[in-house]
């Protein structure tokens, strides 16, 4: 079991490294100019033997040091962050790029949709955003409620999702892996549970997932699994969720998340808890006490079986 | 004198009984501290409350708390270190209509989770 990284101080894609050493030079030099200013202020107390000349230290170290100092440093910083993908390219010109993911993000988890390149309906899924290695993607913010913000300090700075608004940020992976991010703005009971993972792939797997999430969950042919389908479609989970291939549960407006490919995805809940029949089991019978005050209500009238039907069904659908 | 200590020395060793409990049940191959780690790792607490297992608070299954100290499991199977084991692998196959699921839990790692399971007085 690996755990996902999120960490500012392990940047992985070309934006983080600069947000890092921004971090690092003001980190280090801040230290510097302490330990001098400690320096001064211990000789200062020791015993004088020359006459200290106030002004040269008022003019010297109060008034130019700082000023080149100051200078120096906005004259790098705004050199550096000209550098920044959001800055260089332009909002407007890096929503053109090839690859664009609309994240919209709710109370309290994300929905994450990509265009379907043959012009079909959008590619949905919840709280994962696969991208492929090397490749910069632009990642369209809105939100559906109240003002969320997306972290993913190994990938990029902060950006606010704001209700009526598209918002934007790109994300550039330099390394395969997987990239936990939060919800960085409060938002509600259940901020702190609002997480999301990017999942940064080779470009063949990434290509391979795309066509697994195009597809429609297929009909499973174990009877349990049936009886799982039909719990489904029996307890009206799609007044809430789509499932590509379920009739009457394809229409994509449902307000919770799009469960087509749920069993592929490593978490649930928006990184509360990974993916298996157990903890999706739980989820269902009480979602409540594992993320009290979530919208989804917990199921009621499903035999023990049903439920561990269903759960095995929802696993499967990877 | 004499005869008064005696009653009192019964009385205090009485009282220093009622505190002791017993050892916890040992299961054969199971180390109750990576039980409670694997109790974790497996996210039992999406559905049991488990004292001292982080994040174990959902009310979707039976709260384990005072596990230990129980006769049955699930109802029915006696609370005892191999059927508990048994129960953990294959919950379905030992009570048909539970809602308990076979999470996929090696033979092993169950005997560390019954281990950690009775520590649970």
């Amino acid at each position: 079991m690996t755990v996902p990284l999120q960490s500012v101080l392990h940047p992985a894609g070309p934006d983080a490294a600069i947000i890092s050493q921004f971090a690092w030079v003001l980190f280090g030099g801040g230290a510097l100019i302490f330990a001098l200013v400690m320096t001064l202020v211990a000789l200062g107390m020791g015993k004088q033997t020359r006459a200290v000349r106030p002004m040269r230290w008022i003019v010297g170290a109060g008034v130019a040091f700082p000023v080149a100092v100051l200078s120096v440093l906005l004259a790098w910083s705004t050199w550096r962050s000209g550098q920044l993908t959001a800055q260089s390219a332009q909002s407007a010109q890096s929503s053109q790029l090839p690859l664009v993911v609309s994240v919209s993000a709710k109370m309290w988890w994300w929905e994450v949709r990509y265009r379907d390149p043959a012009g079909g309906p959008d590619i949905v899924s919840a709280n994962e955003i696969h991208i492929p290695v090397g490749r910069a993607v632009y990642v369209g913010l809105n939100s559906a409620d109240v003002i969320h913000s997306l972290w993913v300090p190994a990938l990029n700075g902060k950006m606010d999702a704001v209700p009526g608004r598209v918002t934007g940020l790109t994300l550039h992976a330099d390394k395969a892996g997987i990239y936990r991010g939060q919800c960085a703005e409060y938002c509600g009971e259940q901020h702190a549970r609002m997480a999301l993972h990017v999942v940064a792939q080779p470009s063949h797997e990434y290509e391979a997932w795309f066509a697994r999430q195009r597809q429609p969950a297929a009909l499973p042919t174990d009877a349990f699994l049936l009886r799982g389908r039909q719990a489904f479609i029996d307890q009206r989970c799609s007044a809430c969720h789509t499932i590509r291939g379920v009739a009457g549960a394809d229409d994509q407006s449902r307000p919770g998340p799009d469960l087509t490919h749920v069993g592929g995805r490593a978490h649930i809940a928006a990184g509360t808890l990974r993916t298996h029949r157990g903890t999706l089991a739980g989820w269902i019978a009480d979602p409540h006490s594992i993320k009290p005050g979530v919208r989804m209500p917990a199921a009621a009238g499903m035999d023990g079986e049903a439920l561990r039907a269903l759960a095995t069904w929802l696993e499967s659908l990877e | 004198m004499r005869v008064l200590l005696f009653p009192a020395a019964v009385l205090t060793a009485l009282l220093a009984a009622c505190g002791e409990t017993a050892p916890p049940v040992q299961v054969a191959g199971g180390s109750a501290q990576q039980g409670k780690l694997l109790m974790a790792q497996y996210q039992c607490g999406a559905c049991h409350a488990i004292p001292g297992v982080a994040a174990a608070t959902s009310l979707a299954g039976p709260p384990l708390a005072g596990f230990a100290r129980r006769s049955y499991i699930a109802g029915r199977i006696p609370n005892l270190p191999d059927p508990l084991a048994q129960w953990l692998v294959d919950p379905p196959a030992m009570k048909p209509g539970t809602m308990m699921p076979n999470v996929g839990v090696s033979p092993a790692d169950a005997r560390h989770m019954a281990a950690y399971l009775y520590t649970l007085q």
